[in-house]
C-alpha cells in the first residue's frame, strides 16, 4: 500500500513538471533571434574630430539622433543601445532594404535653417552651442549661440525674415520652426516649448547637428526573413532526426532502460523548452546547436547512470540494492562531468557577444536542466518500474554481456 | 584489456597527427573569416543558376569590389552566390543588391554581414582571452575536486584536442570564424568531461583498491568506463552530424569543429590522458 502511494505521488510529480514546462511555454512563447526571424544587428562607432573628442555628452547626443531615426522607420521593438566608451548597437527587425535603413541611421546628422520656402539659408556649423533653459517669465526655452562668423549671417536672416517662421531641421526633418521676432546676432532664445524636457531634446539634437560627429558603420550583419525561415526548418529536422537516432541506439543497446530514457529525452526536451520560454531567452541559430548538443549530454547522464547500475548488477546485488547504488555514484560522476561544462558556458556567455553568447547561454540552461532530468526525472521514472519484469531481466541494461 | 600498457603506441599516433597538423598550421596557416579579419560577406538568392563569372560581371559594371571573391552558395536547396571582400559601406551593399536585381529580377538578399578590421582584431582578442580563461578555471576545479597532476594531464589532453582540430582545420582551409572559436570552447568543455568521467573512476579505484599498482587500477578504470565513453561519443556524435547534414550553411563549420574536436576528445581521454597519468605517477615513484 506504501509502495503503491509513493508510486502515485512519482507520477504526480513528473506530470506536474511537464505540465509546468508545457504552461511556460504556451504563456511566454520564446524569442528568436535576428538569425533566425531577420533583421539587422549594427555597431556604430563616433569618430572624434578636431573640434569634438567623444565624451558622453557627445554619444548621448548622437544615440538620441539615431533613435529619432530609427524611430522614424516605424519600427516595432528596435534597440538602441550604449556599448563601452564610444559605440552604439542599434538592433532593428526585418526591413525592405535593410543596408539602406543601415546608411540612413550612420549618416552624419546636419542641422540646417530653411525658410518658408524650404530654402536653406544657413547650415548649422554657424552655431556654437544650444541649451535648455527658462527666459525672464519662467518659460522654457532653448538658448542658442552663433560663432562670429555666423553672427553676422544670423543678423542678416532675421532681418530678412522677421515676422516670418524659420525652420530649424535636422537631416531633413522639422525639429521646431519659430517665428523671428526680433534681428538676432551671436544669441537667442527659441520659445514655445511646453516643458523644459522638450527643450532640451531639441537642444541636444541642434548641438549634435551643429558640430556633427561622424559615425562609422563599424559592423553590420543582416539576415533576411528567408534565410532565417530556412535555417528554423532545417534546425527542427535536424533536432528531430539526432533525437530520433540517439533513442534508437539507446534502445537497442540498453534494451527496455532504453526504452525509457527515450522518454525521459523527450521530458527533457519539453522542460527544456518551457524553461527556455520562462526566463525569457532569445534562441539564435548556435543557439539550436547548443540545444540538440545539450541532448547529447542529457543521454551521456543517463548512459552513466545505467552503466553504473549495470556495474552493480554484475557484482551480484539485488535490482534494487544496484539501482540505488548505481544513482549515488553516478550522482558524483555527472556533477564533476557536467560543472567543467557550465564553467565554458558561463565563461563563453560573459566574453562573447550576440549570437555565440546565445548558444553559450542554451547550452548552459540545457546542461542544468538535463542534471535535474537526471537526477529526479530518470529516477523517478526508474523507480516506477523496478518491480516490472523488464527490468529485471539480464538483457536490461545491456548486462548480459560479459 | 591492457590498454595503458600500450602507451607509446597511443603516443606515436597522437604525436604524429600534432606533427601533421602543426605542420599544415605552420604552411597554410588558418583560413581567417571576416569576423576576425575584417571583411564583408554577402549572400543572394535567385530564381535560377547565376554563375560566379555572371556575378563577376555585375559587380565590374558597377565598379563596386570587381576582385571579390565569388562562390556558389552552400545553402541547401538554393541557388545563390556568396560574396566574399573587402569591408562594403552599407551604400555599396545596397548598389550591389540593386545592381544584381537589375539583371535578375529574383534577387533576393539572404545575409549580409560587415565587420570592421578594428572589431575583427577585437574579437580575436575576446576568443582567446575567453579560451585562455575557461582552460585556468577548468584546472582550478579539477585540482580542487582531484589532485594537481590530474588538472595538469586534462590540460594537455585539452590542447591535443585543440591543436588537432586547429590542425585540420588547417589541412581543411575551413574558415575560422566566431561559431569556430564557440565549437573550440565546447570541445574544451567535452573533452574535460570525458576525461574527468575516467579520472573519476581512477579516484574511485585509488580508495578502493590502494593496494593494486598506479597503473593497473587506471588501466581498470579506462576498461571499466569504456562502454560510456564509446556509448556517449557515439549519441554525441550522431547528433552532430544530424545537424551537419540537415542544418543550414551557416553551422557547418561549427558543426564539422565539433566533430572533429569530440572525436579527438573521446581519443584523448581514453588513450593519452590515462596513460599520460601512469607515465607521470611512474617518474614520481621511480624517483623516490
Amino acid at each position: 500500500m506504501r509502495y503503491k502511494k509513493k508510486r502515485l505521488l512519482k507520477i504526480a510529480f513528473i506530470i506536474a513538471i511537464v505540465a509546468l514546462a508545457v504552461f511556460l511555454y504556451f504563456n511566454n512563447s520564446i524569442n528568436l533571434g535576428l538569425d533566425l526571424q531577420g533583421g539587422s544587428h549594427i555597431v556604430l562607432q563616433a569618430q572624434p574630430t578636431e573640434e569634438r573628442d567623444i565624451t558622453n555628452q557627445v554619444m548621448s547626443g548622437i544615440q538620441q539622433v539615431i533613435e529619432r531615426r530609427v524611430n522614424q522607420l516605424g519600427l516595432t521593438e528596435p534597440v538602441i543601445q550604449r556599448e563601452g566608451d564610444d559605440r552604439i548597437i542599434v538592433e532593428l527587425p526585418a526591413v525592405d532594404n535593410p543596408n539602406e535603413a543601415i546608411e540612413t541611421i550612420g549618416r552624419t546628422a546636419v542641422l540646417t535653417f530653411r525658410n518658408p520656402a524650404g530654402q536653406v539659408l544657413m547650415t548649422g556649423e554657424f552655431v556654437k552651442n544650444a541649451t535648455a533653459d527658462y527666459d525672464q517669465y519662467g518659460r522654457p526655452v532653448v538658448s542658442f549661440e552663433m560663432n562670429n562668423e555666423g553672427a553676422n549671417k544670423f543678423e542678416n536672416i532675421t532681418r530678412q525674415y522677421m515676422g516670418q517662421k524659420i525652420g530649424i531641421y535636422l537631416d531633413d526633418e522639422l525639429l521646431t520652426n519659430p517665428t523671428v521676432q526680433s534681428v538676432i546676432s551671436d544669441k537667442g532664445q527659441i520659445t514655445g516649448y511646453d516643458s523644459v524636457e522638450a527643450a532640451e531634446k531639441d537642444a541636444i539634437l541642434i548641438r549634435e547637428g551643429s558640430l556633427p560627429v561622424p559615425v562609422e558603420v563599424v559592423q553590420s550583419r543582416t539576415v533576411g526573413p528567408a534565410l532565417g525561415e530556412i535555417s528554423i526548418r532545417r534546425s527542427i529536422i535536424a533536432g528531430l532526426v539526432g533525437l530520433a537516432l540517439v533513442a534508437v541506439y539507446m534502445m537497442f543497446y540498453y534494451r527496455f532502460p532504453g526504452v525509457l530514457a527515450a522518454a525521459v529525452l523527450i521530458i527533457y526536451g519539453v522542460l527544456l523548452m518551457g524553461t527556455l520560454a520562462g526566463l525569457q531567452a532569445t534562441l539564435t541559430l548556435p543557439g539550436i546547436a547548443g540545444l540538440i548538443l545539450s541532448i547529447g549530454m542529457a543521454v551521456d547522464a543517463n548512459i552513466i547512470i545505467f552503466e553504473r547500475i549495470k556495474d552493480e548488477r554484475k557484482s551480484g546485488k539485488t535490482l534494487r540494492a544496484s539501482i540505488d547504488a548505481g544513482f549515488k555514484r553516478a550522482y558524483k560522476t555527472i556533477i564533476d562531468a557536467n560543472v567543467t561544462t557550465l564553467i565554458t558556458a558561463l565563461i563563453l556567455a560573459y566574453y562573447t557577444s550576440g549570437t555565440v553568447r546565445g548558444f553559450a547561454v542554451t547550452l548552459g540552461i540545457g546542461v542544468l536542466v538535463s542534471m535535474f532530468t537526471a537526477f529526479f526525472i530518470t529516477r523517478n521514472v526508474i523507480d516506477l518500474f523496478t518491480h516490472s519484469n523488464l527490468l529485471q531481466s539480464d538483457a536490461a541494461f545491456g548486462a548480459k554481456r560479459r | 584489456m591492457d590498454i595503458l600498457g600500450k602507451r607509446r603506441i597511443w603516443y606515436t599516433v597522437s604525436i604524429v597527427i600534432l606533427a601533421v597538423g602543426l605542420l599544415f598550421l605552420a604552411i597554410n596557416g588558418l583560413n581567417f573569416g571576416i569576423d576576425f579579419q575584417g571583411g564583408s560577406l554577402l549572400e543572394f538568392r535567385f530564381d535560377q543558376e547565376v554563375s560566379n563569372q555572371e556575378v563577376r560581371n555585375v559587380l565590374e559594371k558597377i565598379n563596386i569590389a570587381p576582385d571579390a571573391k565569388i562562390q556558389q552558395s552552400d545553402t541547401q536547396g538554393i541557388k545563390g552566390v556568396l560574396i566574399r571582400a573587402q569591408k562594403l559601406s552599407p551604400r555599396q551593399i545596397t548598389d550591389i543588391e540593386e545592381g544584381l536585381r537589375n539583371e535578375y529580377s529574383s534577387t533576393d538578399m539572404l545575409r549580409s554581414e560587415s565587420v570592421g578590421a578594428v572589431i575583427g582584431q577585437e574579437l580575436r582578442t575576446k576568443a582567446l582571452l575567453a579560451l585562455l580563461i575557461a582552460s585556468v578555471a577548468i584546472v582550478l576545479y579539477i585540482s580542487i575536486r582531484f589532485e594537481f597532476r590530474f588538472a595538469i594531464v586534462s590540460i594537455i589532453t585539452l590542447m591535443h584536442d585543440v591543436l588537432i582540430t586547429l590542425g585540420i582545420f588547417a589541412m581543411l582551409g575551413s574558415e575560422v570564424n566566431t561559431p569556430f572559436v564557440a565549437a573550440l570552447l565546447t570541445i574544451i568543455g567535452y573533452s574535460i568531461n570525458d576525461t574527468i568521467v575516467i579520472f573519476d573512476r581512477i579516484r574511485e579505484n585509488m580508495k578502493m583498491m590502494h593496494k593494486t599498482p598506479f597503473k593497473e587500477l587506471a588501466n581498470q578504470a579506462v576498461v571499466d568506463t569504456l562502454p560510456r565513453s564509446i556509448n556517449t561519443s557515439l549519441t554525441t556524435l550522431i547528433t552532430i552530424l544530424a545537424i551537419y547534414l540537415f542544418g543550414g550553411a551557416s553551422i557547418k563549420v561549427f558543426m564539422l569543429a565539433l566533430f572533429i574536436g569530440m572525436f579527438a576528445g573521446t581519443y584523448s581521454s581514453i588513450f593519452v590522458a590515462s596513460p599520460l597519468l601512469v607515465t607521470w605517477t611512474n617518474r614520481i615513484t621511480n624517483k623516490k
